[in-house]
């Protein structure tokens, strides 16, 4: 499984047939992301949910990501150092992926090497993405349950009626619960919540210290509510709006790699933006010359 | 398609010193390796089963407090029994000459004492890594 998930993430040409072969072998599957700025503590809390969702006898599969280096390609991941007593269990798949450019919080193959680990048999599986700030924001179409995990000195307030993070998140969770202001923050964020339309489902905070597994398990029932939840909901809506973005961004994917990146139009690229440093274009309409192009390009292959 | 090296730094065993190791880490991202970091404190066991599902090219084992001689040729066993005995196992730490020896004789890869440049170990997994030329 582990070499299989190399190919989908090096986008290897075996890859699309194994994505194929793997999607229907998936029994319920079931999706949590983690998410919330740097060292808030997302990969403890993590190890602590494995844990738990162990206990219940479920399968756990965890993706983690950590970002590249947008300077030399290379990157550190290190969210299984916070992941000892999972990684103990062998019934815990744990991976580590690289962002390798991709700006959104997870990979670009984030979602189908979780697909790969639902189809080997996992009943959940984590997503744990980079440290965010506030607007990368993809793990929202790529899970069921999302938690956002904030730490005392996040400073809610009007922070958390800002757009972006802390509209996406199923439930809170306020770690390192023992540090000061932790009771604050709470409180801030659901005065913030109350502000809003009362929704079917009730976004809940709760304080938590994952390294003392403090919180952990509240936090861990209520992710299973969700999920029950959105079964009595009939989830097919949101997952129909779900799989559509998907689907458009394999079609995009596609175009970009078979129209975009030919060399003809890798060429044109390079002229029209010498051409705009020399002062004989302007970027606007150079891309429409580009469109045009590449639409030529596409009707003739 | 890119193909990137993965390569898993381990501080095996009871030694806490994870200064080099945190070095080499380093260096490898900068020279544009995705390199998996595990901490201190990391047994055999828990060295293979990441270096596994992580799917890793090569493992780089660090150990500066005497018990390489018990707990490399263990990680290199176990890499065997659960058939992945093709990956590349190097290492860093005090290792006395005679050692060296007798773990290259067990499929150690490479052994980088004291001294070694990071350069050194940049270019010798490019090296093993390269892709053949299209």
């Amino acid at each position: 499984m582990a070499q299989l998930i190399s190919y989908v993430e090096n986008e290897d040409p075996r890859a699309p047939g194994i994505l194929k072969a793997l999607y229907g072998a998936r029994k319920k599957p079931y999706r949590v992301g983690v998410t919330g700025p740097p060292g808030s503590g997302k990969s403890t809390l993590v190890d602590r949910f494995a844990l738990l969702a162990r206990e219940q006898g479920l399968k756990v599969g965890i993706v983690c990501v950590d970002p590249t280096s947008p300077f030399t390609g290379g990157a550190i991941l290190g969210d299984r150092i916070r992941m000892s007593k999972a990684a103990a269990d062998p019934h815990v798949f744990i991976r580590s992926m690289a962002t390798r450019g991709s700006l959104g919080g997870i990979a670009r193959t984030t979602e189908e090497v979780a697909e790969i680990l639902e189809a080997s048999g996992k009943d959940i599986v984590f997503i744990e993405t980079v440290g965010v700030g506030q607007s990368e924001l993809d793990i929202f179409d790529a899970v069921d349950t999302v938690v956002v995990v904030l730490v005392p000195e996040s400073g809610a307030g009007v922070q958390a009626m800002k757009a972006g993070l802390m509209e996406i998140a199923h439930i809170f969770a306020v770690n390192k619960a023992d540090r000061a202001g932790a009771g604050r923050v709470k409180q801030e964020i659901e005065d913030v919540l109350h502000l809003a339309p009362a929704q079917p489902w009730e976004i809940q905070v709760f304080l938590t210290q994952a390294f003392r597994g403090i919180g952990a398990p509240e936090v861990f029932a209520r992710i299973l509510d969700h999920r029950k939840f959105l079964e009595e909901q009939k989830r097919e809506n949101t997952r129909v709006i779900r799989i559509q973005k998907k689907l458009k961004n394999l079609l995009l994917e596609r175009f970009e790699k078979e129209v975009v990146k030919r060399p003809e139009i890798e060429a044109k690229l390079k002229e029209l933006s010498n051409k705009i440093i020399e002062g004989n274009a302007d970027p606007y309409s150079a891309s429409e010359i580009l469109f045009e192009e590449t639409w030529k390009e596409k009707s003739k292959s | 398609m890119e193909r990137k090296i993965k390569v898993l730094v381990a501080k095996i065993g009871l030694d806490g010193h994870d200064r080099g190791a945190k070095v080499v880490a380093r260096a490898l991202r900068d020279a544009g390796f995705e390199v998996i970091y595990t901490g201190i404190h990391q047994t055999p066991d828990m060295i293979v089963t990441a270096a596994i599902q992580e799917d890793v090219q090569a493992i780089g084992l660090s150990h500066l407090s005497g018990a390489h001689m018990t707990l490399f040729p263990k990680v290199l066993e176990l890499l065997k029994a659960k058939g992945r005995g093709d990956i590349l196992v190097i290492g860093g730490g005090i290792i006395p000459e005679p050692d060296k020896e007798k773990l290259y004789a067990l499929g150690m890869a490479k052994i980088f004492g004291p001294g070694t440049l990071t350069q050194e170990i940049i270019d010798y997994l490019n090296s093993k890594f390269a892709e053949p030329k299209k």
